[in-house]
């Protein structure tokens, strides 16, 4: 087994495993980045949204050799408690969640939205999410905590 | 101080206060709550709580959650009922502590005891400190002696109580923390998937166990035990690429298969059922005397939640331990005994979070399977993850509904005599006794199946949750038919019967405002005589801008849900606005509600807003379908939830938080209100009435071609 080389959260990483392992089960199993979340296995929930080279990518249904030189972000990688990604720093804000299970995917895809769209309007937030279930309904908070992290990051809060 | 409280329920069944507070460790207080986190911020809620009845900064305590080793037994964290209940239980424990605490130094020191008050933790005299604290004097003090609730709680002057707090675990969740039982890694955990007996009874007539290796593409152990399949293994994708499969290599006999046609729910009306009559018996009409009757129908809908069930369960050294997002540790525990024969002294049942619950979905029936597999695996760590489609295949649903209301009428269109009868299979199959494990069911010398039952009335009902109009009416009765066979497992989920009955009596309630030529907020205010009722339905008219006499039929509608949850929890008013061509788009909602007194107000108000995008995923999208194996809905797109390019604007207020009243439940308030505003405001935008949920496009085309 040849070992698939890629940049995870900014470090350099070497994984051996067969190369059709799912994305979703590299980072779980054998990174330990459990942060994002298996929804379905069938790429209609967003829970396990990565980016990958800055786009938006279900995990679950990227095998690994796709990922091969390539750079993948994880909610891991987007901020931490003492550096939180306004994106994070807003949703806790707002107190935009309630099962939390759905918010790593939602995460990603509103970073994935800003880093392109710096000012999007409430319907363009609604649509880079679409991809996301939130069952518990907190999707009005997440709205609007993605509105409040755009403007901190137009207001050069971003990083 | 005294009080005369009765003690409530739960310090009857848990009675000694170091069940609920303890001063184990320098500086911390132990607090334990039974009731568990199930996304709805209750660990932050009875923080609050305990902060303020103990006067001590939250920073201090440590709470213990839903442990059969450390917490009190609460039973089931479900129904709007955790503040209402465990954190009334909660609350008296902690005043009752305080008190023995001043009592105490008040006695020994030579104090006034009004002189004495506790500042995070220190106890201070006239405002200055002694010098003692909880933890200076807990060796002289017994917390195992019972409580008696005789110190009233603190009435105003709240610290932590009414304050918005920020929830406790939501900042884990939003850094990628480990936070749910499907994060949790055990050293030589082993992963395991179950391939699930198609129905109750079916018998396996063959497992092609070669082809299922060959799909892992690697090493799996197979567990049969009866009719009792699972894949395991220490690679997840392996385990997982084998039981993908699995279902399709393994031959069943014992199927009868169902007819698909019950999907829909007037179906009930011709089956077997128990009946009852709740309230007088029914009465003819006057010669003459106005009536008015309609019937509204749903279909069984899927808790759905966003991740699968999931648990880890090891046994070792005779000791089962397991870590499961169940509503119920004791009564899962209970269940787990029964089904392995095991000792309950020798199970433990930890709580550990999952994704957001919304009733009795597949989280115990994935604690058994790993418990089962444990039994057999000692000493290996065992997690269980469903697959996506097992848990929309799988998964108890609530039950279809029919709900007919009948009404006579006075000379001014009011019912002075009304029937709500309901038609519903059981909202309630929890595990407890020892049935209603898919497990168990699998395993050779399965358990009876459990009689039909529904949860009492004195519990809030089941098919019969709301069923009587909280409206001042001469008579009111409930005809209920608990029908005994459903095609599909069914059980509680949010809100049970309220939201279909809610939905009922919301829609008749519009259709007699018009008959009787009346604004429906009007009418609504003219049949109530609760204040705290009209003063939601009021407040909610003035934050929807409430316009009477708006013209019907013009594609755009308002309409306005009423209910108090099982007329014994929150109030809750909603008024929906819609634009309708082919679909419904819900554009806005407004909701007011009175809990009471309210604990976190920003948790409250995330709950109730969190119910009005349920609800209105219920009344817009939701159905489970069904094929003659059982049920066919089994991913996102067969089943369909709302999404974001679809969610409304929500505005949503507290009436009366701030009210010294006791804390009602909100968690499931506005549920029925929603689906009730929607439906109004649907038919007020198309001038013709939907009476069968959910209002897709479908079946507005269908009621616009009859009209």
């Amino acid at each position: 087994m040849t070992p698939t080389n890629f940049t995870i959260n900014g470090n350099a990483v070497s994984v051996n495993a067969n190369e059709d392992t799912p994305l979703l089960d590299v980072l779980r199993n054998h990174l330990g980045l459990v942060g994002t979340k298996f929804g379905c296995g069938l790429e209609q929930c967003g829970c396990c949204m990565v980016l990958i080279d800055g786009e938006p990518v279900k995990s679950c249904g990227k095998a690994l050799s796709t990922v091969a030189g390539k750079t993948v972000l994880t909610i891991e990688g987007l901020g931490t408690p003492e550096h939180p990604h306004p994106l994070q720093a807003a949703f806790l804000d707002e107190q935009a969640g309630q099962c939390g299970y759905c918010l790593p995917g939602i995460l990603i895809s509103a970073k994935a939205l800003l880093d392109h769209n710096p000012s999007p309007s409430r319907a363009e937030i609604a649509a880079a999410l679409d991809d996301n279930i939130c069952r518990c309904g907190s999707h009005i908070r997440i709205l609007k905590a993605v509105e409040h992290a755009a403007a901190a990051m137009r207001a050069g809060a971003g990083r | 101080m005294s009080a005369n409280i009765p003690l409530p329920p739960l310090l009857e069944t848990n009675p000694r206060l170091d069940q609920w507070v303890k001063f184990a460790e320098p500086g911390k207080v132990t607090v334990s709550t039974g009731r568990v986190e199930i996304g709805q911020g209750v660990l932050t809620a009875m923080l609050q709580i305990a902060a303020d009845e103990l006067d001590v900064s939250p920073e201090r305590i440590v709470l213990q959650t839903g442990d059969t080793d450390l917490t009190p037994n609460e039973g089931y964290t479900a129904g709007s009922q955790s503040i209402q209940y465990g954190g009334v239980a909660l609350r008296l424990a902690c005043a009752e502590v305080r008190a023995m605490f001043l009592d105490h130094a008040a006695a020994r020191f030579g104090h006034e005891r009004d002189e004495l008050s506790v500042d995070d933790g220190a106890i201070a005299r006239r405002g200055k400190p002694t010098g003692q604290d909880y933890w200076s004097l807990a060796s002289e003090i017994d917390l195992s002696r019972h409580a008696t609730a005789g110190t009233a709680p603190k009435s105003g002057n709240y610290r932590e109580i009414g304050r918005d707090a920020a929830r406790v675990d939501l900042a884990g969740k939003v850094f990628g923390a480990p936070s749910f039982v499907h994060d949790m890694i055990a050293d030589g955990m082993i992963h395991a998937r179950v391939v699930r007996q198609p129905q109750r009874g079916a018998t396996i007539a063959s497992i092609d166990e070669a082809a299922i290796r060959r799909a892992g593409k690697g090493a799996i152990d197979i567990l049969r035990d009866g009719n009792f399949v699972a894949i395991l293994g220490d690679d997840e994708t392996t385990v997982d690429a084998a039981a993908a499969v699995a279902p399709g290599h393994v031959a069943w006999d014992g199927i009868d298969p169902i007819n698909p046609g019950q999907e829909e729910a007037r179906w009930l009306l011709q089956r077997p059922s128990i009946d009852r009559v709740l309230g007088p018996e029914p009465v003819n009409p006057a010669p003459g005397q106005a009536r008015y009757e309609a019937s509204f129908t749903r279909m069984h809908i899927a808790h759905a939640s966003v991740g699968p069930s999931s648990a880890l369960a090891v046994f070792k050294d005779g000791h089962l331990t397991v870590w499961s997002h169940t509503q119920g540790v004791y009564p899962l525990r209970a269940a787990l005994a029964r089904t392995l024969k095991l000792d309950p002294a020798h199970i433990s049942v930890k709580h550990a979070q999952g994704p957001g619950c919304y009733g009795h979905n597949g989280a115990d029936d994935a604690a058994a399977d790993a418990a089962v597999i444990a039994m057999r695996r000692p000493g290996v760590p065992i997690r269980v993850r469903w697959r996506r489609e097992d848990e929309f295949g799988f998964e108890p649903v609530s039950p279809a509904m029919v709900t007919t209301v009948r009404a006579a009428l006075d000379d001014n269109g009011r019912p002075v005599d009304w029937t709500t009868e309901i038609w519903s299979g059981r909202h309630s199959s929890r595990p407890g006794g020892g049935g209603n494990l898919l497990a168990a069911e699998a395993l050779p010398n399965p358990p009876p199946a459990s009689p039909p039952a529904d949860p009492p009335e004195s519990n809030g009902g089941g098919g019969t949750r709301n069923g009587e109009p909280l409206y001042n009416f001469a008579a009111k009765r409930i005809v209920h038919h608990l029908v005994a066979e459903t095609p599909v497992r069914t059980s509680s989920l949010r809100g049970l019967g309220a939201t279909i009955n809610v939905f009922a009596i919301e829609s008749a309630i519009d259709e007699l405002a018009e008959r009787a030529g009346m604004d429906p907020v009007e009418y609504r205010l003219s049949i109530l005589a609760d204040p705290r009722a009209k003063a939601v339905v009021e407040h909610v008219a003035r934050m929807a801008d409430w316009q009477p006499g708006l013209s019907v039929g013009t594609g755009k509608g308002r309409g306005i849900g009423f209910a108090k949850y099982k007329n014994r929890a929150a109030y809750a008013a909603v008024v929906a606005e819609v634009e309708v061509d082919e679909a419904v788009r819900l554009t806005r909602v407004w909701c007011a509600a009175d809990g009471g007194l309210i604990i976190n107000p920003d948790g409250a108000l995330n709950q109730l807003e969190g119910g009005i995008i349920q609800g209105a995923s219920w009344a817009l999208k939701e159905g489970v379908r069904l094929d003659a194996a059982g049920i066919s809905s089994r991913d996102w797109e067969s089943y369909p939830v709302l999404r974001f390019t679809e969610v409304p604007e929500v505005f949503c207020e507290l009436v009366g938080a701030t009210a010294d009243l006791p804390p009602l439940g909100v968690g499931e308030a506005s549920g029925g209100p929603t689906v009730a505003a929607i439906a109004n405001a649907v038919a007020h935008a198309l001038g013709t009435r939907l009476h069968d949920l959910p209002l897709t496009r479908e079946r507005i085309m269908d009621a616009l071609l009859k009209a």
